[in-house]
Parts: structure tokens; sequence; C-alpha cells
């Protein structure tokens, strides 16, 4: 039993079906990092986690529990806004205590005035305060207790967010694209950062971006969302190397795995002089080749390879990306290659084009991988053709 | 380098020309405050008075209206009002900005009528009524028809509408009820449209002549305009330089509040996006 399980989770927005069936299990401890283009469901997802939206079908289970019909405020379940949505008209510190507030003060006791004469709040309060103070620590946001959100940086609220979140212990910790409004200097930072608050507090992190990076360069475990879908649940690695999906191998890297039209007969898989013998029975027809672009090799003198041109070069510092064409299908190519590999390169030439059979994928006229032998067998060196 | 560009000197000619024209009557008033009845109804047309006579003139005004319980009942009244109205509509609109419900829809067509039926169509009924519930002459029946303002619900639901989601959300997740999200996050937030709000009610009842003079006839309940209806009765309606003393009285406070937080009202409306 997972710390937190999903099953088949649906949603529908006036007809317009968000969420098709989602079913996750996240194991304690663990981060998750659900990445998906904008608009994929992965924010609804989240609030219907929250409790601040219901779905339309499905179970949520907490521990074994099941949280359909608990309110948002029973689940002990902590959000970060992309926004922060801290309260503007109290400072970090009562922004931090309103949590531990609402929880360890009757209702009375909150009441202004009339609350502070109560018996055993004081005791309570110091013990808020105190929570506070040590959380802030934590987060190195001490000296800003006294400020309020209009007067803080980007990163200070984000931190303060984060504290008003941890200091209550939620059970789960859910973000929504935290790092979206800091500027790119800052948000490298601040990811190493949540993976370290994350390993101390020990608790299941849903964490929703859609910046394949930081959902690959953080989490446990990377969740790819397209269109309503959860498409694969894995490791970053497994993400990359191995997607399940077109759609994922899409998604994930940058730049951009290219994907080539191709055809399968008698159970191979062919394009140009690639062959790939097919594990699975598919009837003959149309699929894809996916093909990395650091895999693609270019041969600048045009004796090997297939024949294409060199539309366009970009040099990024340690590595060059070239986008080229395939002069026979007209298939665009894009090549991810060290500096010294493109130094004979310029765009406009005629260039011969490596494509290594060893690491194509194949995928389905529908889109789902087609294991094929090659890959299911030992690794070698990349044959090209 | 040199001078102000003539499309300022243009914007700004007109701007004075219409604060003169707006503000002239005013003037005039306080200029008639301090002339003496002779100084009145001379031919000419003079601002300055050729007798300082305000002293005398204030003097009257003071002894001929009760204008301590005029102005007490103004305050009562427009307090009143304000409160409720500010109870009523900030709930109203926090549910129909922010929650979702069936009847959503309806409640803002509601609202909209509600916007275009104007006090006087309802009058009568609401007459009848109080008189049946033997309530005329009683702060219950100055105050209680402008409890619920649809004016307010519809300030307050445009600005609530641009309030973020998120925030609401996030008073959700720390453990707060509903109406704890009214109180303590919507509410303290919600100032510069509160301010803004109070401007148009204070004003509009402050200056109420109409529906007083229906609900009430007893001086001990009269607002300060019904009061100045009482001064003209009293004094057949010459006595003009006692009567502008009397009208300075009760628009002074109006006016010296205005001055006094004239920055928080120009923000407030401003933030609302309403304007004028």
């Amino acid at each position: 039993m997972g710390a937190l399980s999903l099953r088949g989770l649906s949603k529908a927005f006036a007809g317009n079906a968000v969420l098709k069936g989602v079913s996750l299990d996240a194991e304690p401890g663990e981060f998750i990092a659900l990445v998906g283009p904008s608009g994929c469901g992965k924010s609804t997802l989240l609030r219907i986690l929250a409790g601040l939206d219901h779905a339309d079908a499905g179970e949520i289970l907490v521990g074994g529990k099941d949280m359909s019909n608990v309110a948002a405020a029973d689940r002990n379940v902590a959000m970060v806004f992309q926004s922060y949505a801290l309260y503007p008209h109290l400072t970090a510190g009562q922004n931090i205590a309103v949590p531990l507030a609402m929880k360890r003060l009757s209702r009375a006791q909150r009441l202004p005035l009339i609350g502070s004469l109560l018996p055993g709040q004081r005791e309570t309060r110091a013990g808020i305060a105190r929570d506070v103070r040590e959380m802030s620590a934590l987060l190195k946001i001490d000296h800003l207790l006294d400020r309020k959100p209009g007067q803080m940086s980007g990163g200070q609220r984000q931190r303060v967010a984060l504290a008003r979140a941890m200091v209550r212990h939620p059970s789960i910790f859910l973000m929504d694209e935290p790092l979206s409004n800091l500027d790119a200097n800052l948000r490298v930072h601040a990811r190493g950062e949540i993976v370290e608050l994350h390993r101390r507090a020990g608790v299941p992190t849903l964490y929703v971006t859609h910046d394949q990076a930081e959902a690959l360069s953080m989490a446990d475990r990377v969740a790819v969302m397209i269109g309503g879908h959860l498409l694969q649940l894995a490791a970053p690695e497994t993400i990359y190397n191995d997607p399940a999906h077109i759609e994922v191998a899409r998604f994930v890297g940058q730049p951009r795995i290219n994907i080539i039209p191709a055809q399968t007969e008698n159970g191979r898989a062919g394009f140009e002089g690639i062959r790939l013998a097919l594990m699975e029975k598919v009837a003959s027809g149309p699929v894809s080749l996916g093909i990395r672009p650091e895999f693609v090799k270019l041969a600048p003198d045009g004796r090997s390879g297939l024949a294409g041109r060199i539309e366009r070069l970009e040099f990024l510092g340690s590595e060059v990306i070239a986008h080229c064409r395939l002069q026979a299908s007209g298939d665009a190519i894009v090549a991810k290659l060290a500096p010294h590999e493109a130094r004979d390169l310029i765009a406009g030439m005629p260039v011969g084009i490596l494509l290594p059979s060893e690491q194509a994928m194949v995928f389905g006229p529908e889109g789902r991988r087609l294991r094929t032998a090659a890959a299911a067998g030992a690794r070698q060196e990349p044959a090209y053709v | 380098m040199t001078g102000i560009p003539v499309g300022r000197i243009v914007r700004f000619a007109l701007l004075s020309l219409g604060a003169l024209t707006i503000l002239a009557p005013y003037i005039f008033m306080i200029s008639t405050a301090g002339k003496t009845q002779s100084d009145i109804f001379t031919a000419a047309l003079s601002l300055i008075p050729q007798h300082f006579y305000f002293a005398e003139n204030f003097a009257k005004a003071l002894d001929k209206v009760p204008m301590a319980t005029l102005l007490w009942n103004g305050v009562v009244v427009c307090g009143l009002i304000f409160f409720f109205q500010v109870a009523v509509a900030i709930p109203c609109a926090y549910a129909m900005a922010k929650l979702k419900f069936r009847a959503a829809r309806m409640m803002m067509v509601l609202v909209m009528l509600g916007l275009l039926v104007p006090i006087h169509a309802t009058a009568l009924p609401l007459y009848v009524a109080f008189d049946r519930v033997s309530l005329l002459n009683s702060y219950t029946a100055l105050v209680a028809p402008f409890t619920i303002s649809v004016f307010a619900i519809f300030m307050f639901l445009q600005f609530f509408r641009a309030m973020p989601d998120d925030l609401i959300h996030a008073a959700r997740l720390d453990g707060m009820s509903e109406l704890g999200i009214v109180a303590r996050v919507i509410v303290p937030n919600a100032w510069p449209a509160v301010t803004a709000f109070a401007i148009f009610s204070v004003v509009a009842h402050w200056n109420d002549l109409y529906w007083p003079l229906i609900v009430i006839s007893k001086q001990a309940y009269a607002t300060p305009p019904l009061g100045l209806m009482y001064f003209r009765a009293a004094e057949a309606g010459d006595d003009y330089g006692a009567l502008m003393a009397a009208t300075l009285i009760i628009t002074l406070p109006l006016v010296a509040a205005f001055l006094l937080a004239q920055k928080r009202f120009v923000e407030g409306i401003t933030m609302t996006g309403l304007k004028g």
C-alpha cells in the first residue's frame, strides 16, 4: 500500500474532459514530478488531490484511507501555489502561523479581543510562535518575519510560502509550479533547496511543472501527463531513454526528438537503410521512428549517410545544434553535436546524415511504443546507416 | 527647454474652468452665509460681504433648529446604512464571485435588475408597509430600505473577481471555513473597495431628502437635509443668510471627511476601476 494512491480519476469541465482516468501510486517519502504541457490537466489533478475540486469519478487514498469526501482543511495536505498566495495583509510570520492557529486554537480562541482572554490560549500561541521561528530558521527567513509580502522579493515570498506549507507537517505536499515566477538563476538554485527540504521532511511530494528539465532533475519519478492521460510514470532516466509513448518522447528532451515517418513490413520497421525487427506482431502500415538528436552524426564530406543539407546551426557553447533536412524524404532532422564535431560545418552545405539504428525507437500509429529486437538485446556500438 | 508645453496649459485651463464651475455655487453659499439680509438683496453681485455677518447667521442657524440632533441623526442613519450594506454585500459578493453554485447566474440577473429599479418606484409600497407595522418616524424606517445595496454587491463583485483564486484556495487548505475566509482574507484586503463605496453610500444618504421626507414627520428623527426644510418653513423662507449658514454646517462634515481622507478615497476609486 502506497502513501498516496489515485485510482482512475476523471474530471470534465462543461463536457470537456480534462482528466481521463488517471491512476498513480506514490511511495512514502517519494518525490514525484507531474510534468506536461499547459492544459494537460496536471494542475486540475493537484487541486482535486488538495480537495479544492471534486473528481467526477475515481478515488484518492492517503495511507489507505479514502479522501474523496474529506474537506480540504481536514486532509492535512499542504500546497505551494505558483503565485505563492500569501495573505497580503499579514506579515511573513503571521502568514506562516495561520495554518497552526487554525489547527491548534479553538474557534473562540481565534476571536479578536475575547480570544485573548480565554484560558490556555497563551501557551498555544507561544507554541505556535516557537514553531514559526524554527521553520523560518530552517528556511533562513528569520529576518523577514516582520515584513509583508509586498515588501519581499519573489524568492523570499517563495520561501515564506514553503515555510507556511511545511510548518504544520502535512501528510502530503503539493507544489504547483512554485519556481516558475523566479528568474532563471534563482530557479536552478531553488531546485536544489526544495529537493533538500523534501529529503528532510520525508513527506510524499507531488510537484507540478511544465519544465521538463525541472522534472528530470528533481524527481525520484516523473509522471508525464498529456491530454488528460498519465502516459508514463517512471524514473527520470527511463522517461528519457525508454519512453513508452511518442508524446512522452516528444515532450522530454531538448532539443526535441527527431520523429521520422516509417513503414512496417513483415514485422520489421524500415526507413531508408534502417531495418528494425519488432518484438510484437504489427499490421503493415505507417509507424514513427524516434531518434534523439545526440545520436545523430553528420559527415561533412557527404560520402557516408543519407544525403541532406544543413539549414541552420545554433552555437550553444558546450554543444552545437544542427538543423538539417533529408534530401530524399524532406524530413527535418536535428543533430546535437560537440563543438569540435561541428567545426567544419556551415549552414547551407550538403552533408551526410548518419542515423543510428540501435538508438531508434519505434512508435505505433496510435503513438504506443513498439519494442524492437535491437533495443531488447545487449547494447552494442551504434551501427549507423 | 523653455516654458510649459501648450497642451499642458490648455489642459490645466480647462480643468480650472471646470473646477470653478462646480465650485461656484458652494463658494457663493459661503459668501451668502456671511451677508446681512440687506446685503443679499442688493442688485450688485458681490462675493465679499459688506459687513461680515457670519457669527450672527451661524448663531441664528444653530438657534432656530436643533442642529446637534440633526447632525447626530445624520451620523447614525448613514453609519447604520453603511454598516449593514457592507455586512450584507461582502459575503454576498464573495459567494457570487468565488463560489460555484447553480443560482449564481440568476443572482447576477437579479442584481442587474436591482440596479435598474429606483427607490421612487418602491417608495409607496414601502411607506404603506412601514405604516402598517407602525415604524414610521423611526431609525428603522430610515435605514431598513437601504440595507441591501445592489450597487455595493455589484462593486464588491468586480473587486473580488480580481482577487486571485489561489489566495482563497490557500485559506481553505489552511483550515478556514467560508465565513472565516470572508472575515480573515476577504475583508482585510477589501479596504480600497470599502472606502470607495463609503463615499458613494455616505454622500448619497447624508444628502438624501426624498426618503426622510416620506417617512419622517417628527423633528427628533430628521436628517440634516430634512432639518433644513423645517428651517425654511420656520423662517418663512426669506432669511437666506442663516439658511446658507445652516447648509454650510451640514455640508461641512462631508467636506472635512473627504479632505482628510482624500488620498485613500482616490486610491480606492482608482483601484476598483470605478470613476466618477
